[in-house]
């Protein structure tokens, strides 16, 4: 008996978070791939009916020929999308590679500092993302308006005298990313420096190696999967990302994230932004694999 | 042991400069007596008394903190068990999927998230507002619950867990006696973050929300893109003052049961030896 209800209580421990997982993660997609495909209409919700059970299998199989594919003909034939679609990735990608650039040396610097400070480190690291996403970005604004703080401090310094154009530029979305997502780089590439012994460095450099190729050949080599970690955590998020773009970017910016928001808040298409979500999942879908395999690998090891 | 060069102690500083100055700025000018947020023209608490005033804020305020407190909650059971399963059945069916799910939200757009679950949500006939915002962020967060307390059970020493059970312990008995005290301070802070991931989104809640519920980074939303004002500051002060407050005193919560514990296990082995 009391084998049958531990056997019965490790199933639920299993059974409990997958189905809600299940129900609340996985089935929705499903329905956004089934909405992307059904036509748009002025009613609430402003979709034709996806599943009409109460037809039966029948029912469905009717239903089934209605699909259409002309939300995304219309994607396709709109460059505003593709558009919007290759310049979030690119300015993702711009943006993961600065991340790393200014994260890097920090998690290095972290990495060789006294033991005795380095759990405060982390933590100082860890803090900023405590706090809200929101508030990070909002802080921006004022830092970078033509009127702003940084202007006010250049200007002050003398050197420049005509206030820089940031805000509402690209170069302002590549700023809130970098700040924002900067401790997903550090977090990963840190605690890949941290195991690594710090005898192998002496040791190339005993065989004659210069410091820079040790560095190329030793560190950055063990470091790699938490800078492929780091990577995929700031640049996944941030090709879909809407506030920073929306907040910090100008009119001309075209980001996946934001044309979805528009599409949905303001023109109420939910067939359209259903379907602009599904291209983007298959964008990402590669990277989020990779992700979970760099992961689950993780884990393993762990074990 | 090698020195600590100065040129690691530059990019630490550096990082953390660029890290914590936006802050820094933005709690100072949130004591600022003009209703200019870039110019310096004395001390004022005037923007902090208005708040109080504010009855949309606040009631936004109230809707975001019963949210939080409800999901992290809800999401801290639903994340342990997660990271249980993960953790402890190495084989089960569909086990690939399940990691899968637990670690995908994490990285997930939430335009995706968000539109995906309001879709659900429509498509079941639930009527959109507090309870779908809290059933949404019981789901995303609880994925980062599952991470945070994994990573506290893969370090954990199975074998005192053994001992129990052969001692005759219920698996049930087993888990409240050993596991969970031992991972207790992971499953806090698993709440504790799911509770400020709660607490700071935006995006997800926008989706989700009905008519009446209105959280706090919605109504900071709207009023940011009206412009920047100090009563802005004023409440993301609070807000990253709570933050702050909440992080601290965790860790310090954490630090001393570390401490306990060595000391216990110090006068384990005293007592042995």
């Amino acid at each position: 008996m009391a084998k049958l209800a531990s056997a019965l209580m490790s199933r639920l421990v299993i059974i409990i978070p997958y189905a809600w997982l299940l129900f609340f993660f996985l089935i929705p997609f499903f329905i956004v791939f089934r909405i992307s495909l059904s036509e748009t209409t002025v009613a609430m919700p402003p979709y034709t009916p996806v599943f009409d059970l109460a037809g039966g299998l029948a029912g469905m199989l009717e239903k089934a020929r209605e699909f259409s594919v002309d939300n995304y003909v219309w994607l396709t034939e709109d460059a505003l999308y593709f558009n919007a679609y290759v310049s979030s990735v690119v300015i993702a990608a711009i943006s993961t590679f600065l991340t790393l650039m200014i994260g890097y040396p920090i998690a290095y610097g972290m990495a060789r500092a006294p033991r005795a400070i380095r759990p405060m480190l982390l933590m100082l690291v860890i803090l900023p993302f405590w706090t809200s996403f929101l508030i990070r970005v909002y802080a921006w604004i004022a830092i970078l308006k033509p009127e702003g703080l940084l202007n006010q401090f250049l200007m002050a310094i003398g050197v420049i005298d005509q206030p820089l154009i940031i805000l509402n530029t690209n170069a302002a979305i590549y700023i809130g990313i970098v700040y924002s997502y900067l401790p997903f780089m550090v977090l990963p590439i840190y605690s890949a420096l941290e195991k690594m012994d710090h005898s192998l460095i002496e040791a190339a450099q005993d065989l004659g190696c210069t410091p820079i190729s040790a560095f190329w050949r030793v560190t950055f080599l063990l470091s790699l999967p938490g800078v492929v970690a780091g990577c995929l955590l700031v640049f996944i998020p941030a090709v879909g990302e809407f506030v920073i773009p929306d907040l910090l970017g100008g009119s001309e910016t075209l980001m996946i994230g934001k044309t979805l928001w528009n599409e949905f808040n303001a023109n109420r298409d939910w067939p359209v932004s259903s379907a602009v979500a599904i291209i983007l999942l298959m964008i990402l879908v590669i990277p989020i694999v990779y992700f979970q395999n760099v992961q689950a690998k993780a884990d393993s090891e762990g074990r | 042991m090698e020195k600590w060069s100065r040129f690691n102690i530059a990019s630490v500083a550096l990082g953390f400069g660029f890290l914590y100055l936006p802050i820094v700025l933005l709690v100072i000018f949130s004591f600022n007596e003009s209703k200019l947020v870039t110019v310096w023209a004395g001390f004022s608490t005037k923007w902090y008394s208005q708040l109080w005033h504010n009855q949309g804020l606040l009631d936004a305020a109230w809707v975001t903190i019963r949210v939080g407190l409800l999901s992290a909650t809800c999401a801290t059971v639903l994340g342990t068990l997660a990271a249980l399963a993960l953790v402890r059945y190495s084989r089960f069916r569909g086990r690939v999927l399940f990691s899968g799910m637990v670690y995908a939200p994490l990285v997930m757009p939430e335009v995706i998230t968000g539109l995906s679950l309001l879709l659900l949500f429509v498509a079941i006939g639930l009527d959109r507002g507090f309870w779908t915002i809290t059933l949404a962020h019981i789901t995303f967060t609880m994925c980062f619950v599952a991470v945070v307390v994994q990573s506290r059970l893969l370090s954990f020493d199975q074998s005192i867990e053994e001992a129990a059970l052969d001692l005759g312990a219920t698996p049930v008995r087993t888990f409240f006696a050993i596991t969970l005290p031992v991972i207790a301070p992971a499953v806090f802070s698993g709440w504790v973050l799911a509770f400020t991931l709660s607490l700071d989104d935006l995006v997800i809640s926008s989706f989700t929300t009905g008519p009446g519920a209105t959280t706090l980074p919605m109504k900071i939303y709207s009023q940011v893109r009206l412009g920047v004002t100090p009563e802005i500051n004023a409440i993301c002060t609070i807000l990253i003052g709570i933050v702050a407050l909440g992080v601290v005193v965790a860790s310090i919560v954490t630090k001393r049961r570390e401490v306990q514990r060595e000391k216990d296990e110090r006068a384990a082995v005293a007592a042995i030896g």
